[in-house]
């Protein structure tokens, strides 16, 4: 180990699946440092990843077989998910601290100040509280001053407008009173405002960054070397960049194809899940061509590349989705809608009582005082708490329900989408092939067809064994299996011969049935027919039926033949598009969008891509391609649809309770406007208000915790 | 009032020791995995054997 621990100058960092107790983290953090030139393993449960420190001549490869060896799936992670949402995440959690300190301490001074100090001891207070507060306040406030000045500068305001112009009033006001030796000085409100703000902002934040966590979770690297055979014959590796038209490549069985050609040799089936969103396997041989980013499944095949690079399809729709115009651009959040028609009416207000006061005969400064104490009555601390934490906890149920929400303003524009379109194949189907016909019931046929499925890696027998396996079949024990690629699995148990493949290898048919199907046949026994299909979600009828009722008249996209479309749309009870290329779905809900209607896209595809960034609002599966996730505005886990239904359900309820936070945190301004105008509103006024308002607000928004359910 | 002018010190420096013991803490990463440390609690850490 020390020796080791000498040469440790690499660090490695795994997305780990499958941690889930505290004996994970010990197991991972134990077991690792056995394997030799590993220094120590590091376990992040929050984001569920490992760091490992290494000696430099151990690969990745290795590390990531040890981790799979301890039980657990790990994928290499590269680059740090959404790096500036954590930055964000942090600079607000020392701002956030800081005002919490000083809020505390300038309190503590005004509380004595409020029970009756007086003359030179007030005075000396102010100083003190000022001399918290100034600082703390140019500190902590910069979230808010930056985005404010951004905002004005570009001729717009939003809810950052009237917290800074607020906060900076006040504390001007508050030094002058201070300086002069006067009674009323508002430090306290000011700095317990931009802590309440902070806290809002805070935990919007860290919602996010919980959600980019998540999503970073789920990328998977995209092997980026592919080997290439040259002219004399020996085969080379080289990085996907580098490909040109003309060379030739080798792709073996399981690996992802890395350009677009032509095939020279070898015999596979293809899985074009990625690019034409079709779940059945294509069975390809020479003279066949192949699209990059499609997967090679079962025998090894030599290519001659005939796009590579910018010029395949997958770059082609990677333009496309760069130069779709994003469908949330324009959405101006609700807080900032609000604080347009907010800011002008409380600085008008503002402005108001002071011209008012002086005609009425008062001196400038009790005139001023009075029209910065409205300005601090009005300054939204419950408006700008209103949206973020009712969003907040709506995320956090959401969560709970496998619900992942990525982006701030999803929920309110999902609760504004009034059109639901629907990918078929990943979406509303589950997107993997399943056994839907032909099964064998008896305990013991199931056996031994378990046992010949897990001889092979063809999808057909993959989707037998994870069906069989997940209902609990134990495999029976046959000896002599072989594979015969391209024809199936053949083994033999006591004297039988057993086989499960292609129906004419299997059996003599007269007629070969149609479709995917796998004939699986014990002896001389009957021959089982096994018919394979997209299976729909569990629940996708009832989902469907709920988004129907929730006025989004759900369709279908898909790229797949019309007939596979009309049947699932029968059954869903809706119609549907067919054989639609990305750039159609895209069109299909550009011209929604010009239409004036707000598209919600459910999508997993790299064709959904182009489509889902134009919508209005997207929803991705996890088990979608990284692509459609990185998109979407939300994420949902599982094999079900219902959380589609359900995320809409939440985004309204959410939506309602911030309009009721809305109107709690208006009306208190008008109770409290008077009071200020008035000229009734002291510190203490301020301060018992501002807060009391602020928890009225988060008492509001916390019964949407159960929302979910 | 001479009070004061040791309380308040006093005040004023447990408050910035506690916001200091933030800092130090939120620079040590010690905010990174706040799940992880709940469930470190729970393993049975045998002592080295040297």
């Amino acid at each position: 180990m020390s020796a080791a621990a000498a040469a440790a100058t690499g660090t490695s960092v795994f997305t780990v699946d499958g941690v889930h107790c505290a004996s994970c983290i010990a197991k991972l953090e134990k077991g690792l440092p056995e394997l030799s030139g590993v220094v120590s393993a590091r376990v992040n449960f929050s984001s569920k990843r490992v760091r490992v420190e290494h000696a430099a001549n151990l690969a990745d490869e290795d590390i990531q077989a040890a981790i799979v060896r301890l039980g657990f799936e790990a994928i290499p992670f590269v680059g740090d998910g959404d790096v500036a949402v954590r930055r964000e995440n942090r600079r607000l959690r020392t701002a956030l601290a800081v005002a919490g300190f000083a809020a505390m301490n300038v309190m503590l001074l005004s509380v004595s100040i409020w029970s009756g100090a007086t003359g030179a001891t007030r005075t000396m207070f102010h100083w003190l509280s000022a001399g918290i507060a100034l600082p703390a306040i140019a500190y902590a406030g910069r979230p808010f001053f930056t985005s404010a000045w951004r905002a004005l500068r570009q001729g717009r305001t939003n809810m950052d407008v009237p917290i800074s112009i607020g906060v900076t009033l006040t504390a001007a006001m508050s030094l002058y009173e201070t300086a002069t030796g006067g009674a009323h000085a508002y430090f306290d409100g000011a700095v317990m405002l931009l802590f309440f703000l902070l806290a809002g902002r805070f935990l919007d934040s860290a919602m996010r960054a919980r959600a980019a966590d998540g999503v970073a979770a789920l990328m998977r690297r995209v092997p980026n070397e592919v080997r290439v055979r040259a002219s004399d014959g020996s085969v080379e590796r080289r990085l996907a960049a580098e490909l040109a038209p003309g060379m030739r490549l080798l792709v073996a069985a399981g690996e992802r194809i890395g350009a677009d050609g032509l095939i020279e040799q070898g015999r596979s089936s293809v899985d074009r899940s990625l690019v034409t969103g079709e779940s059945v396997a294509v069975p390809v041989e020479a003279g066949d061509t192949v699209l990059a980013g499609t997967i090679n499944l079962t025998g090894p095949l030599t290519i001659r590349i005939t796009a590579a690079g910018d010029a395949t399809m997958v770059a082609d729709i990677a333009r496309l989705m760069e130069n779709a115009t994003q469908g949330k651009s324009r959405y101006v959040r609700i807080a900032d809608r609000a604080s347009r028609l907010y800011a002008p009416a409380v600085h008008t207000l503002a402005f108001l009582s002071l011209v008012g006061w002086l005609i009425a005969g008062a001196g400038l400064h009790q005139a001023l005082t009075i029209a910065v104490a409205v300005l601090i009555i009005t300054c939204p601390c419950a408006l700008g708490l209103a949206v973020p934490i009712a969003q907040v906890v709506a995320a956090g149920a959401l969560m709970r329900a496998g619900i992942l929400l990525k982006d701030g303003s999803a929920l309110e524009r999902l609760a504004e989408a009034d059109i639901a379109l629907l990918d078929k194949t990943g979406t509303v189907t589950l997107g993997r092939l399943q056994p839907l016909a032909g099964m064998p019931e008896d305990p013991f046929e199931r056996g031994v067809l378990l046992s010949l499925a897990q001889a092979s890696r063809h999808p057909l027998s993959a989707a037998i064994a994870d069906l069989l396996e997940r209902r609990g079949v134990m495999p029976v024990t046959l000896t002599a299996r072989t594979e015969k690629p391209g024809l199936g699995v053949s083994a033999r148990l006591g004297e039988r011969l057993v086989r499960l493949g292609r129906p004419d290898w299997v059996d003599d048919f007269t007629v070969v049935p149609e479709g995917t199907v796998s004939a699986f046949r014990i002896g001389h026994g009957d021959t089982r027919v096994i018919t394979f299909g997209d299976a729909l979600r569990t629940d996708a009828v009832m989902a469907v039926t709920r988004l129907r009722e929730q006025g989004l008249a759900p369709r279908l996209l898909s790229g797949d033949a019309a007939g596979v479309v009309a049947a699932i749309g029968d059954l869903l009870g809706i119609d549907g598009g067919s054989r639609m290329a990305p750039g159609d779905k895209y069109q299909v809900v550009d011209q929604l969008a010009a239409q004036g209607r707000k598209v919600l896209m459910v999508g997993d595809g790299l064709n959904d891509g182009p489509a889902m960034k134009r919508a209005w609002v997207s929803i991705a599966p996890s088990s979608g391609t990284d692509v459609s996730q990185l998109t979407a505005d939300l994420v949902f886990f599982g094999d079900r649809l219902l959380p589609v239904p359900l995320a809409v359900a939440v985004s309204r309820r959410t939506m309602r309770v911030v309009r009721e936070n809305f109107v709690l945190a208006i009306g208190y301004n008008v109770l409290a406007v008077p009071l200020a105008i008035a000229g009734h509103v002291t510190p203490l006024v301020a301060a018992l208000a501002m807060s009391g308002s602020s928890l009225i607000v988060v008492a509001n928004a916390l019964r949407l915790r159960s929302a979910a359910r | 009032m001479t009070g004061l002018a040791v309380l308040i010190p006093i005040a004023l420096s447990l408050g910035l020791a506690g916001l200091a013991a933030f800092f130090w803490a939120a620079r040590t990463g010690q905010f990174e995995d706040l799940d992880g440390a709940a469930l470190r609690i729970l393993i049975d850490d045998d002592p080295q054997d040297r």
